[in-house]
């Protein structure tokens, strides 16, 4: 580990598109739509561009974190600003950074309205959530986790649908709850922890060193729980997903779909395993039978949905129950799984949204039945569908069959009986989502507004091919994504092991590296 | 303490300066007839050259007989005060101008009650809690009954001085029975007669005095008089009202319970556990159903004073610093929202939260900046606010408050709904037709805006000097 010497990378990356979010605020005037949007745009490009430099020079060996960064910043509280990557966030990061330029391009001609405060939201947005996936000290964590809020619910609020201020309150209220009891757990956590050792911090490192008693994980978990599972979402906390996604424009979608709820998920991984491990053991057949009935529930009700947009969303309830689950099975297959799942559910679902975005700006409806047989009238757009739809139900060569297939194969080595649940899940996630295609785009063309529909545009093609080329590379060379996670997911595994032994009693053999750590820590 | 008055001058001189000041500001208004204005700049300049001599005043012995003690705790809160008298002043000069009742003697009643409000926070005996809550009080009937033509202004002014009295009263009572069970007014002297013999009268003082703080800060079921005063009062009063009497109690209400009673602070903390609980959640629920603007932060401070006195209630030095740095973060916050509905009231509009409808396409920096308070006062991060409900639950986590520190997130979770309902209908509705646009700031708003948000967003996003201020405040009484 690295401290302050070298250059700030993350911070770099992070702060980039606040930067631009600043000057598109002070310097322009309103008017200025086409110099906000290509700042904008550049922005994005730039941040993404700067963020490619992680994956080049990322040490795959390396389990622990890279390019730290690390100063105090409130040291009565053992504050600190600490930024870090691993093989976990890496991904998650290079999505962040990637579907914000196609968040962007998505809102190029749908937002006409105070175009200036849109561009600046959402940058503020990616930084908000850059912040979360980087922060190793959970008060960081937790100012950006509650301050990506803000801009989200304005997206939502200001830009919205039919029923935006409905949905943006119900998603400010239902994740801002949630929260606080996050941070109360996480308060729980800095004095116990502090009591017991004498190290009085919030570095989540060294907090995940020795987790507390098992009696103060248990409250600490549904604390935390009540934070994440909200954001993830989970069964029964996810009623405002469908709302916050049908009312938000597009590219809010697929920030929304694409990089928070990725939130939620990365924080169990993070947080909740290795800081928690007795009590998550504790708790894992109640969230895998959640998750179990996620995938079936949210499939069914998906089934049912009439506006595709309120499809997808809630076919993310199903999709992410598959995450959760792989996560809650505890061995390196799921987490596999469901880390790559997060990346894939963030390009499958956020290419779903972005195509829906296009077809209701050409027919401003997306009552499934208004239009049918599209195929004919838009070729391109109908194979476009086609494929993000057979990624999102996880067909061989896409992405989302690599990522269903670890964690099958996780939950059938937890139990066969999961497996099972998976394999139904999996099935009905077929059968919403080709129902949909089926509807959509086959038979005779059928729509109110005539004939005449464009095809995708330039722009439009720009925006979806990128997305395209990852669902195939992905799915049919996942080798260097696996690889990325690989000896980050393999130690945290360890860790969680020997962290659930410790905290039943058992001494541990002072393993040279842990011990060491622990000491060494101590020291300084 | 009685050997010896140790009479100190320089250890009261804040408290001699600003009452030289109320003076000087009162002979002014004598000969200046026409722009009672300048007085209010008197004052403001005055104030602001108070300050360093009221942040630097540190005399860890009490004074005058052990009466009067000016440490770090009194100086951290002179501040406080200072810094709220300051912005009162400036928002009034335009305010009253407005409301058509532009007389000299309100700067140096505002003077006056800070005065009042400086003595709450060094005294060190009874008596002088007394004699500074009832000069601040008496003060403040007078300014809440300022719009003397507005029914609503004279009314709010009644139910404050009757109820007012009434409290200053009970406390009054309270304090008998503290001195007739331990023979003594001195905060020290108390605390060593404590556990000796029978404790009876002692603990009636307590519950009476917790009732007669209560009712100065607000607590449930002592609140009543709050939302109508508040509504009455001209809104500089009510911004000073929330932010300085509010301060000046709790300064009080910490410094008797810990110097006075620690050994009762088993008993005292159970049952304000309960005042605390009720004020929170009380305070959050009803102020959702508020239409009027001034009722609605009316009863949000009634909020915040349940969480406030969560730090009371865990009693370490966490809890009682996270009390100091909560009330300076809220002077700030909640005066930054009040400056903007101060600027807005006039002759009967914008007092609904709906005329707040699409102010930010026609004030949009104002609009901004009305955000950033409330986003404050309902503890997002990276705002002050969210540092100051962080110092408190974390004290309350600390002492195992678990539950109570529950009441609080709830309460916040819930206070979070009326507050972006004024920040969604700002920015997420169209302005009704015809509605009158909001008017614009001028330079001395803009001078306060620009104060209260930088202190706002400073006390958030690097609060570490200043939260080791508050924990230096605070170690005089943990002694």
């Amino acid at each position: 580990m690295t401290g302050l010497t070298g250059f700030p990378i993350l911070s770099t990356i992070a702060f980039l598109p606040a930067l631009g979010a600043l000057v598109i605020i002070l310097f322009y005037k309103k008017d200025w739509i086409d110099l906000i949007k290509w700042t904008a745009l550049g922005t994005s490009v730039a941040t993404f561009a700067v963020s490619l430099y992680l994956p080049l020079t990322f040490d795959m060996a390396d389990p622990g974190l890279q390019w730290v960064e690390k100063t105090v910043w409130i040291e009565r509280f053992g504050i600190s600003y600490y930024m870090g990557v691993d093989g976990i966030s890496l991904l998650l990061v290079l999505l962040t950074t990637f579907m914000t330029i196609i968040c962007i391009l998505a809102s190029w001609r749908e937002i006409n309205t105070k175009l200036k405060g849109y561009m600046a939201l959402f940058l503020l947005t990616e930084t908000f959530s850059l912040g979360i996936f980087m922060a190793m000290d959970l008060f960081l964590f937790y100012v950006f986790w509650e301050a990506v809020l803000i801009p989200m619910v304005f997206i939502i609020g200001i830009w919205g649908g039919a029923r935006k201020f409905y949905s943006a309150i119900k998603f400010f209220i239902f994740t801002f709850a949630g929260s606080l009891f996050m941070l109360l757990g996480i308060l729980a956590v800095y004095f116990y922890h502090g009591k017991v050792t004498g190290v009085y911090t919030f570095d989540s490192t060294i907090l995940s060193l020795a987790p507390v008693a098992p009696a103060v994980q248990f409250w600490v978990f549904i604390a935390f729980f009540l934070g994440f599972a909200v954001k993830v979402p989970m069964f029964p906390l996810h009623t405002w997903l469908p709302d916050a996604h049908t009312d938000a424009p597009t590219a809010g979608s697929i920030v929304l779909a694409a990089v928070l709820l990725k939130l939620g998920t990365y924080a169990f991984v993070r947080f909740t395993l290795p800081m928690l491990p007795n009590a998550s053991m504790l708790f894992a057949p109640l969230m895998i039978g959640v998750s179990l009935f996620a995938i079936i529930y949210g499939a069914l009700v998906t089934i049912a949905q009439k506006d595709i947009k309120k499809l997808i969303a809630y076919s993310s309830v199903s999709h992410m129950g598959f995450v959760m689950l792989g996560i809650f099975v505890f061995n390196i297959e799921g987490l596999k799984g469901s880390v790559l799942q997060m990346l894939n559910h963030g390009i499958s679902t956020g290419a779903l949204f972005l195509l829906v975005g296009m077809i209701y700006e050409r027919t401003h409806t997306r009552t499934i039945g208004d239009y049918t047989g599209l195929f004919k009238e838009l070729p391109v757009y109908g194979v476009f569908f086609l494929i993000v739809v057979l990624s999102s139900m996880g067909l061989p060569t896409t992405n989302g069959f690599v990522g269903e297939l670890f964690i099958l194969i996780g939950a059938f080595k937890a139990h066969w009986v999961y497996a099972v649940f998976v394999a139904f899940g999996v099935l009905l996630g077929a059968v919403y989502l080709i129902w949909l295609f089926q509807r959509v785009f086959l038979g005779n063309f059928h729509y109110a507004g005539g004939h005449g529909l464009k095809d995708l545009g330039l722009r439009e093609i720009i925006e979806t091919a990128p997305l395209i080329i990852l669902i195939f590379w992905i799915g049919l060379y996942p080798k260097p994504f696996l690889n990325v996670m690989d000896a980050s997911l393999t130690k945290l595994v360890e860790q969680v092991e020997t962290n659930y032994r410790k905290g039943n009693g058992e001494v541990i053999p002072p393993q040279a590296s842990l011990g060491a750590a622990v000491v060494e820590r101590k020291v300084e | 303490m009685p050997a010896g008055l140790n009479i100190n001058f320089y250890a009261v001189m804040p408290e001699i300066l600003v009452t030289a000041l109320a003076l000087i500001v009162l002979v002014l208004d004598l000969f200046i007839r026409k722009n009672k204005a300048a007085l209010g700049w008197v004052s403001v300049i005055g104030l602001i050259c108070i300050l360093p001599f009221a942040a630097y005043t540190n005399e860890p012995y009490p004074v005058f007989g052990g009466t009067i003690i000016a440490d770090s705790f009194s100086a951290f809160f002179n501040v406080i005060f200072i810094i709220a008298a300051i912005f009162t002043i400036l928002i009034s000069m335009d305010y009253l101008r407005k409301i058509g009742v532009d007389r000299g003697e309100y700067y140096h009643i505002i003077l006056f009650a800070t005065v009042g409000m400086m003595v709450m926070g060094a005294a060190n005996d009874l008596i002088n809690v007394y004699v500074g809550l009832e000069l601040m009080a008496l003060s403040f009937y007078i300014l809440v009954a300022y719009r003397v033509k507005s029914s609503r202004s004279v009314e709010g002014a009644l139910k404050y001085f009757v109820l007012g009295a009434l409290s200053s009263g009970i406390l009054l009572y309270g304090m008998s029975f503290a001195y007739g069970a331990a023979g003594s007014t001195n905060f020290m002297e108390i605390a060593g007669e404590l556990g000796k013999g029978d404790n009876t009268y002692l603990t009636l003082g307590i519950i009476l005095m917790a009732v007669g703080f209560g009712f100065k800060i607000a607590a449930v079921p002592f609140h009543m008089w709050s939302p109508d005063v508040y509504e009455g009062a001209p809104t500089p009063v009510t911004a000073l009202l929330s932010v300085g009497s509010k301060a000046a109690a709790f300064a009080a209400f910490l410094r008797v319970f810990t110097a006075a009673f620690p050994a009762f602070q088993a008993d005292w903390s159970s049952m304000l556990w309960i005042i605390s609980a009720a004020t929170m959640i009380f305070g959050a629920v009803v102020a959702i159903s508020q239409r009027n603007i001034v009722r609605m932060l009316a009863y949000s401070s009634i909020a915040h004073a349940g969480i406030i006195m969560i730090g009371l209630i865990v009693f370490n030095d966490t809890g009682l610093a996270g009390v100091a740095y909560y009330l300076l973060v809220y002077a700030f916050m909640n005066m930054g929202a009040f400056t903007i509905v101060a600027l807005f009231r006039n002759k009967g509009r914008f007092e609904n939260i709906d005329e707040y409808k699409g102010l930010s396409t026609t004030r949009p920096l104002l609009a901004f900046l009305m955000a950033l308070f409330l986003l404050s006062l309902a503890g997002i991060p990276p705002t002050g606010g969210f540092a100051a409900k962080f110092f408190i639950l974390s004290a309350a986590i600390d002492a195992k408050y678990y539950w109570l520190a529950s009441i609080g997130v709830v309460s916040t979770a819930i206070s979070l709904f009326f507050y972006a309902k004024v920040i969604f209908y700002m920015y997420m509705k169209e302005p009704d037709p015809g509605a009158e646009i909001a008017p614009a700031s001028g330079v001395i708003y803009n001078i306060v805006l620009f104060c209260t948000a930088v202190g706002t967003v400073f006390l958030g996003v690097y609060p570490a000097p200043f939260i080791d201020m508050a924990v230096k405040a605070v170690r005089p009484l943990l002694m």
